[in-house]
């Protein structure tokens, strides 16, 4: 799975100190419920990023935990605050232990 | 009386075959519910979710949570067959306690929202949404 | 600040819409990342008698699968966008060469391309679809394996291609050589198949705007393909679309690649002249 799996985020490159940006962020990846079957019958096992976490300068923006009941390709879109120049850390965990992570640097006018 | 293959494709064109009846809620979902408000009833104010009253697909549904008490609002879908959906946990550096995010929803159901507001207390927002059952290999 | 972008989008095609959408198509404008301008809506080409304006698809879907063609970020599809960009860069096959060893930039010189395919090739004498010249130029130039019609890769790489054109008007070419197949593709498109003997006219021609079960049937346009679909969240090529289509109709239906398919997409395309490029949308 993990050769597949593409993080994607979408984060302004500044913003006003103290103000309130959008975050959107992307994984390819196809959340294998764990409820489907197979051609011949046997249920596929479950393989799902089961939890999402942003992080500014090692502040928690959000984090939240995904069941199978979230769809192929998990979207987010929340608003952070950006208090300073710095960065944002983005973090996916698969169920097969795989952890994926992506940064973003914000500057501040 | 003559039916034409033609006629029997317009009358079915003309019927709409939305999955009108509700799956039954699962006592698993009124259960996952229960042992996150501990049993409390929850406000039905406070929490606003933004969902489509139809989904043309249910296995991508757009759906939204905003609760500006909330340290934590969790999404339940009624009749999915397992009903947790998410769960949202905000930070300091939230600045709206709001998300969006797509859903898988096995048929039209409910989609319950509950926010576990910053005094302990909850708040509960629930729509129906009717999901069709497609034409073309739907 | 200004609210999230999705709630504003979903917000606008709220205030667009006048009612609840029973019939299509609507009356929603098609403008990607705020500046691709995607005409959904033009008169049709003249050699159509049974309709008199033709449509995209994306006209017919619901407000929330539109919104997801609005954002390059929100359209799942641009993932396989994504993959095909490192595909292009990436070397494979005997002779060294990547897409970029020769076409440089796919940004600038594949623009148009998507427009104008399927197309007559010459030099083989024969009416080519995107897969083909993909595939020959990966067996002649690159000295690499055929792709798969409908595989992976080959779907990205048709979206990375229709991706660089978009807002550009279909505008293939059904005269001189490219004709015959184009009349084959036409007899195609009227003839009735399957155990329900359905023709791609009795829905797509006849029937465009009605509901198909709970589905609002569209005019079967291909200039938003490769299409994301929501039902099996990846993206599919026209021709995978044609077998649904044609297995819907309790048929057995042509392959991949077949001449039959060939000619239908050219013909289909042909229905399409004037809408612009859209791929990759996102549909149902």
């Amino acid at each position: 799975m993990a050769s597949d799996v593409k993080a994607r985020v979408k984060v302004p490159k500044s913003a006003t100190a103290g103000g309130t940006i959008t975050i959107k962020t992307l994984i390819s990846h196809k959340m294998e419920s764990g409820q489907r079957k197979d051609g011949d019958g046997n249920v596929i096992p479950r393989s799902i990023i089961n939890r999402f976490t942003c992080e500014f300068n090692g502040q928690l923006v959000i984090d939240v935990v995904l069941e199978p009941a979230i769809s192929t390709n998990p979207y987010f879109e929340f608003e952070a605050t950006v208090p300073e120049a710095g960065e944002f850390t983005f973090t996916w965990y698969d169920d097969d232990g795989d952890v994926y992570t992506e940064t973003k640097a914000i500057s501040v006018s | 009386m003559q039916l034409t293959r033609r006629d029997a494709l317009s009358l079915g064109l003309g019927a709409t075959a939305l999955a009108l009846v509700p799956l039954r809620v699962s006592a698993a979902a009124d259960e996952a519910i229960a042992a996150f408000t501990g049993g409390a009833a929850p406000a039905m104010a406070g929490i606003t979710l933004t969902a489509p009253e139809i989904a043309e697909n249910g296995n991508t549904v757009p759906i939204s949570v905003d609760s500006p008490g909330a340290v934590e609002i969790r999404v339940f879908a009624d009749g999915n067959p397992t009903p947790a959906v998410a769960a949202f946990t905000f930070g300091p550096l939230a600045a709206t306690h709001s998300a969006s995010t797509r859903i898988r929803l096995a048929g039209t159901q409910d989609v319950v929202a509950i926010a576990r507001m910053g005094d302990g207390s909850f708040a509960e927002a629930r729509q129906t949404v009717k999901v069709t059952i497609g034409g073309c290999g739907g | 600040m200004k609210r999230t972008t999705t709630l504003v989008s979903v917000l606008a095609l709220a205030a667009w819409t006048a009612g609840p959408t029973l019939a299509g198509p609507d009356d929603h404008q098609l403008v990607i990342n705020d500046e691709i301008q995607i005409i959904t809506e033009a008169a049709a080409p003249a050699h159509m008698d049974g309709i008199d304006t033709i449509y995209s698809g994306w006209r017919f879907r619901a407000d929330e699968t539109q919104a997801l063609e609005l954002d390059d970020f929100e359209n799942p599809g641009m993932i396989g966008v994504e993959n095909a960009m490192a595909i292009w860069e990436t070397v494979d096959g005997s002779e060294g060469k990547s897409c970029a060893s020769c076409h440089e930039s796919a940004e600038s010189s594949m623009k148009g391309v998507r427009a104008v395919y399927p197309k007559w090739n010459e030099a083989a004498g024969e009416v080519r679809t995107l897969e083909m010249q993909i595939n020959d130029c990966r067996t002649t130039r690159m000295g690499a394996e055929k792709w798969k019609w409908s595989g992976g890769d080959m779907v990205d790489m048709t979206a990375l291609i229709s991706s660089v054109s978009r807002g550009m008007p279909v505008n293939v070419a059904i005269d001189g050589p490219a004709q015959s197949t184009w009349e084959k593709g036409k007899e195609i498109y009227y003839t009735r198949f399957g155990q329900l003997e359905l023709s791609c006219a009795n829905c797509h021609e006849d029937n465009y705007g009605n509901m198909i079960r709970a589905d609002h049937l569209s005019q079967g346009q291909i200039n938003g393909f490769p299409s994301y679909r929501l039902k099996t969240a990846k993206l599919g090529s026209v021709h995978n679309r044609f077998k649904g289509c044609v297995r819907d109709t309790r048929a057995e239906t042509f392959a991949d690649g077949s001449p039959e398919f060939v000619a239908l997409e050219l013909y289909v395309a042909s229905r399409g002249n004037g809408l612009s490029v859209e791929g990759p949308s996102v549909r149902n």
